[in-house]
């Protein structure tokens, strides 16, 4: 770990500023990423500058504006705190199991929404510095797309990178079409689509995300939505609990008599970024919920799929857990 | 009042009682000191370096940035560090030490694996020290290296390790009609004990060094310590009161030898304490096995042959893998063949890890005997004891004990395995398969020379002393018990020291053999100080026992009585204050095979038939077990959930119902962990992990662990000592991993052959 100063501050517009004048500044939030990074070397901000002092940790009905009825989300609430809001838990079920999905509760106790956002790659070879890493260092090569690439990406890769984006929240909220509301320069605040929030790689894999250095996370926005009751959140992975996932799937659906009107499903594990998965989604609407229909819409999706050597199996796994989250949804959300 | 002889073997009350740990309070209140929490006054902290190649030899170091870098006061590379005794292995061997790797830091430039340590930044903080390791620039020579297990099999470097009839089974293996012949692989793992290994180096001058350092090998490591720095063994002292765990990778390396020749080159103290990715490179694994079993039966299934073919790698070191260890010792067959091949892999070197072998050798030996009944359609709990082996099949000798049988007829019955079925898929819950398994568990059972010192003081309070170790077993607590017995004294009276050089030697804490060695010398030298007392007490005229005989006196809440009317007696402290001694110290040493020696005090002493025991030449010693396992399957998403488990061990006599279960129930995590998600994976590129922290390498958590049901036989090995206690620290894993794979045939009529079962194996 280099040397590095702390600042903190309660003011988001000394915040942003600090971030614009200091290139080499970054935000701390829980820490429970960036210092680990900066431990390992592969970060190195000159500056941390500490931000769970600022006011955005509510969780709130949103009453006018285009996303009225829907629900904002403070960046700087715990992930823990979110979970367990009851709000959250009774109508955006999906986003409290894909929170306690993740991680351990020590470590979720500490993260923020916002850091959970950011969060790196858990590529091997990107926490690992005597390894080449386009993402770590731009030009340098990519050891994960002939090396031991298992948990890495199926979807939307690029030769120069294969990682994938760890986070199982934003797989949640990339499904119920979530918005990242920042705070930018002059006190300019933006709306990102939580779709066109995280990047794929193509040739500059060290952009994980479109916000701007100077930019910070004040909320996430959820839009209403009718899916409460059949939704369900389904992570497979190499244990039965604190591991990143090897896929995860997301699936809502909202009926209308038999047939299903309105369905989202996303992908955790399997690109740089939380991948909706547009093509079963279309497939579904107007359809039946049974299996043969989540099947095939299923495997339209997977089709496309692109494995690299070692995660040749995600694709049928992806078709599998795609399934299972559908018929759970259907369930509301019970085991069966 | 529990009446002893003391001319007769101690009566054993306190030993066997579940005793809460005497450290447990230390422990969870964090009193409980370990290694790297012994700060000195002036001390400096070391951060090593790594090499980043796997082969070759370093060209130059840039340590210009480095040195500049804030706190820094040396930087050791081969270029300049103190040189020490060259290696050689048999003065080492001479000196009753080791080293768990055949390489001593800094002494030349060559480097054989990658993360070898090739210099080490002294700072005055530790984070100073580990910033400016990463400023250290070195240039290489690098040389292709192999990485690749199946690849070196090839080579012609590749060696012979122990050999039993090679080539004796083919000819009956291709004649037979009723045979399994299957490939089993097992990972590379790492021991990952929750204490990273640790070390604080303190000179006082040139000759004499003090080492707190976090090993199973108090003694050893003192003796290489003082080869390496050419010190008298009794001018270096190694201190560590505390282990958190080793599972075998504590044994001396690397680390400690730097941590001391970075204190001589600085003349300050200097704390070296390793981290998690260091773990995964510096300190030893368990090296990969690929295992052919073929095994073949006649028509009443009992077997005809056995054989069982290994391979795994080694480098720097003499060790490999003794993958067959439980193949010579479970099950009769005619025929038996048991192979090691060894190929060198440009990788550190491995070492034992909990069980070594066994572990790993009874996943494909286990595997294949469930394999091989299933065949004759034969429930694998019969067809294990038709074909028990009631006296060592190899060795030709009698089993010291062996309580195998009297295991699977407990396990049956409390895990109900006579609703399984022996046709697979046949239970199913919701998304769920349902599958029962099983497996023998086997470790062999090790004694070696204790020696322990025991003071009485006139106070009533008794110090039990030896150079054993506390891993985080329960040794403290063991011992504690064993000289309660010994010396007719309450628990709380009894105060245990161990994880000191200077104290008696006491074998190095591996093998499960710490219970079985240092039990004996704490009875003797318990014994010992009994009789003394005896002999004061008799001769003085002022004591109730004057003139009485040695046979008619016994003891018990430290006092001597007459056997024959508890009234008539004698304090310890009584005796001790009026003949003026304020302590009393007796020392024995139990030597398996042997005698106790000691000095003999007339008319009692030691009996010395008691290490008579421990003939290795007249029984084989083992402990025993069979673990009972339900698994759930889900295999659409592949996922494996190990719902319950019941073990019946044997394992001689049980010291601590408590500790024992403890070490039990911890054997089968370890090995529901190998089964399910441990592996070191290596980038063969690089011949370098790529799980490089315990995000990647994966340990059960709680939902991984389902109840844990154990048993023990509890019968005394009267072989083994005269205690009768075998080990426990080991078995427990032994089989854990073949009866999962086992279960999960069961449940879906898939075999599992490669570990770890990780959800991505179901979908090949
Ligand atoms: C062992 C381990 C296992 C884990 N397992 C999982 C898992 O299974 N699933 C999962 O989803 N996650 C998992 N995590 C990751 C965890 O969820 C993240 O570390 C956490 O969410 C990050 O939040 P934080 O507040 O601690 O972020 P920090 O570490 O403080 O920050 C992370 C990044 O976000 C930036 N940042 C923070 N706040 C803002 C903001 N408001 N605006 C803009 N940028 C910001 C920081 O500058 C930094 O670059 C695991 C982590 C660990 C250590």
């Amino acid at each position: 770990m280099r040397p590095f100063k702390y600042s903190t501050t309660n003011d988001i517009n000394v915040a942003v500023k600090m971030l614009q004048v200091k290139g080499h500044a970054k935000l701390l939030g829980g820490g429970t990423n960036i210092l680990d990074l900066m431990k390992e070397d592969v970060e190195h901000p000159e500056e941390l500058i500490d931000i769970t002092g600022l006011s955005y940790t509510q969780i709130k009905s949103i009453s006018s504006g285009p996303n009225a009825e829907g629900i904002s989300i403070g960046a700087l609430c715990k992930n823990t705190d979110t979970a367990n809001d009851p709000i959250i838990r009774q109508n955006f079920p999906l986003v409290a199991q894909a929170i306690l999905a993740g991680a351990s509760a020590q470590i979720r106790n500490m993260a923020t929404n916002g850091g959970n956002l950011n969060q790196r790659t858990r590529c091997s070879y990107f926490y690992d510095i005597a390894m080449p890493c386009n993402k770590r260092e731009p030009g340098a090569g990519c050891a994960a797309i002939e090396g031991i690439n298992k948990m890495h990406a199926i979807f939307g890769w690029s030769k120069d990178c294969v990682a994938v984006h760890p986070s199982d929240l934003c797989v949640a909220l990339v499904a119920l079409d979530a918005i990242v509301k920042v705070m930018g320069a002059g006190g300019k605040e933006r709306l990102i689509q939580f779709s066109d929030y995280h990047r794929l790689p193509g040739t500059d894999p060290q952009k994980d995300n479109n916000l701007q250095q100077e930019e910070i996370i004040t909320e996430i926005q959820l839009p209403k939505n009718n899916f409460a009751s059949k939704s369900y959140y389904l992570k497979v992975r190499d244990r039965s609990s604190y591991a990143f996932a090897l896929v995860s799937v997301a699936a809502a659906i909202e009926m209308a008599g038999n047939q299903i009107k309105q369905v989202r499903i996303a992908m955790g594990g399997v690109s740089h970024k939380p991948w909706r998965a547009y093509e079963a989604e279309q497939f579904l609407i107007n359809k039946t919920p049974d299996e043969a229909n989540f099947n095939l819409a299923a495997e339209l999706e997977m089709r496309n799929a692109k494995p690299l050597k070692h995660n040749k199996f995600k694709v049928e796994l992806g078709i599998r857990t795609m399934v299972r989250a559908l018929t759970q949804a259907m369930n509301g959300g019970k085991h069966t | 009042m529990a009446a002893n002889t003391p001319n007769q073997n101690t009566n054993m009350a306190i030993i066997g009682k579940p005793l809460d740990r005497v450290d447990g309070h230390l422990k969870v209140t964090g009193i409980a000191t370990f290694v790297a929490e012994f700060n000195q006054p002036n001390m400096a902290y070391a951060f090593p370096v790594r090499s980043t190649i796997a082969k070759g030899s370093i060209t130059g170091f840039d340590l210009i940035l480095a040195e500049k870098s804030g706190g820094v006061i040396s930087i050791l590379t081969h270029e300049n560090a103190p040189r020490l005794q060259p290696f050689d292995p048999l003065e080492i061997k001479k000196t009753g030490g080791f080293l768990a790797e055949n390489l001593i830091p800094l002494q030349d430039n060559k480097v054989h694996y990658f993360g070898q340590f090739i210099a080490v930044v002294l700072a005055e903080t530790f984070e100073e020290a580990r910033h400016a390791a990463t400023l250290v620039k070195v240039s290489y020579a690098k040389e292709k290296a192999d990485a690749d297990l199946n690849e070196a099999l090839l080579k012609s470097s590749v060696r012979e390790g122990a050999q039993l009839n090679k080539g004796q089974a083919s000819a009956i293996i291709e004649t037979s009609n009723l045979k399994i012949e299957q490939t089993y692989t097992t990972p590379a793992q790492n021991h990952h004990p929750m204490e990273p290994h640790a070390a604080i180096a303190i000179w006082d001058g040139a000759d004499k060094l003090t080492l707190y350092d976090s090993t199973q090998v108090i003694v050893g490591m003192r003796n290489i310590t003082a080869y390496f720095f050419k010190l008298k063994p009794e001018d270096v002292r190694i201190l560590c009161p505390y282990l958190g765990g080793g599972f075998g990778g504590k044994s001396p390396a690397a680390h400690n030898i730097l941590a001391a020749m970075a204190g001589k080159k600085i003349n300050r103290p200097v704390k070296l304490v390793i981290t998690r990715q260091m773990m995964q490179t510096n300190v030893g694994r368990r090296s990969p096995t690929i295992q052919k079993v073929a095994l073949a039966c006649d028509l009443q299934g009992k077997l005809t042959v056995i054989r069982h073919q290994n391979s795994s790698y080694s480098n720097l070191t003499d060790f490999s893998e003794p993958v067959g260890i439980q193949t010579q010792v479970l099950y009769n067959a005619p025929v038996r063949e048991i192979t090691h091949q060894i190929a060198k892999l440009d990788m550190n070197a491995p070492t034992y890890m909990r069980a070594p072998g066994h572990a790993v050798g009874s996943f494909a030996l286990e595997s294949a005997i469930d394999e091989m009944a299933y065949e004759l359609r034969m429930d694998p709990v019969q067809f294990r004891i038709l074909n028990h082996a009631s006296t060592d099949p190899v060795k030709k000798i009698n089993f010291s004990s062996n309580h195998l049988l009297e295991c699977f007829q407990i396990g049956v019955e409390k895990f109900g395995w006579a609703s399984r079925k022996i046709q697979p898929r046949q239970t199913r819950n919701g998304q769920w398969l349902v599958g029962y398994g099983m497996a023998t568990s086997v470790h062999h059972g090790v004694r070696r020379p204790a020696t322990v010192r025991i003071q009485l003081s006139n106070d009533g309070m008794a110090t039990v002393m030896t150079a054993s170790q506390e891993l985080g077993t329960g040794t403290y607590t063991i011992l504690t018990q064993t000289a309660a017995d010994a010396l007719g004294i309450a628990v709380g009276k009894i105060k245990v020291l161990v994880g000191d050089s200077d104290l008696p030697p006491a074998p190095f804490a591996a093998g499960s053999s710490t219970t079985a060695s240092v039990n004996p010398a704490v009875l003797a030298a318990g014994e010992l100080l009994r009789c003394e007392l005896m002999r004061i007490a008799i001769a003085d005229p002022k004591s109730k026992l004057n003139g009485r005989n040695t046979k008619d006196i016994s003891f018990a809440d430290s006092k001597l009585y007459l056997s024959s009317d508890i009234s008539i007696s004698d304090s310890y402290k009584d005796i001790m204050r009026r003949n003026n001694r304020e302590t009393m110290q007796a020392s024995a040493t139990a030597t398996p095979g042997g005698a106790a020696s000691g000095a003999t005090v007339a008319p009692c002493g030691p009996s010395m038939d008691q290490d008579q025991n421990y003939d290795t030449h007249k029984y084989s010693f083992h402990s025993f077990g069979a673990h009972f396992v339900e698994v759930w399957v889900d295999e659409d998403l592949g996922t494996i959930r190990v719902k319950r488990v019941t073990t019946v061990q044997d394992i001689g006599r049980v010291m601590n119902e408590k500790t024992a279960r403890s070490q039990v129930i911890g054997g089968v995590i370890f090995g529901i962990g190998a089964a399910l998600m441990e592996e070191t994976v290596f980038d063969n590129r690089w011949a370098s992990p790529v799980t490089r922290t315990l995000a990647d390498y994966h340990v059960p958590v709680n939902l991984d662990v389902p109840p844990i049901d154990v048993h023990f036989i509890g019968k005394p090995d009267p072989h083994i000592s005269s205690i009768g206690s075998k080990g426990v620290g080991e078995v427990g894993i032994v089989g854990v991993s073949a009866a999962i794979a086992n279960a999960v045939f069961n449940a879906t009529g898939k075999r599992l052959r490669n570990l770890p079962f990780t959800p991505d194996k179901l979908f090949v």
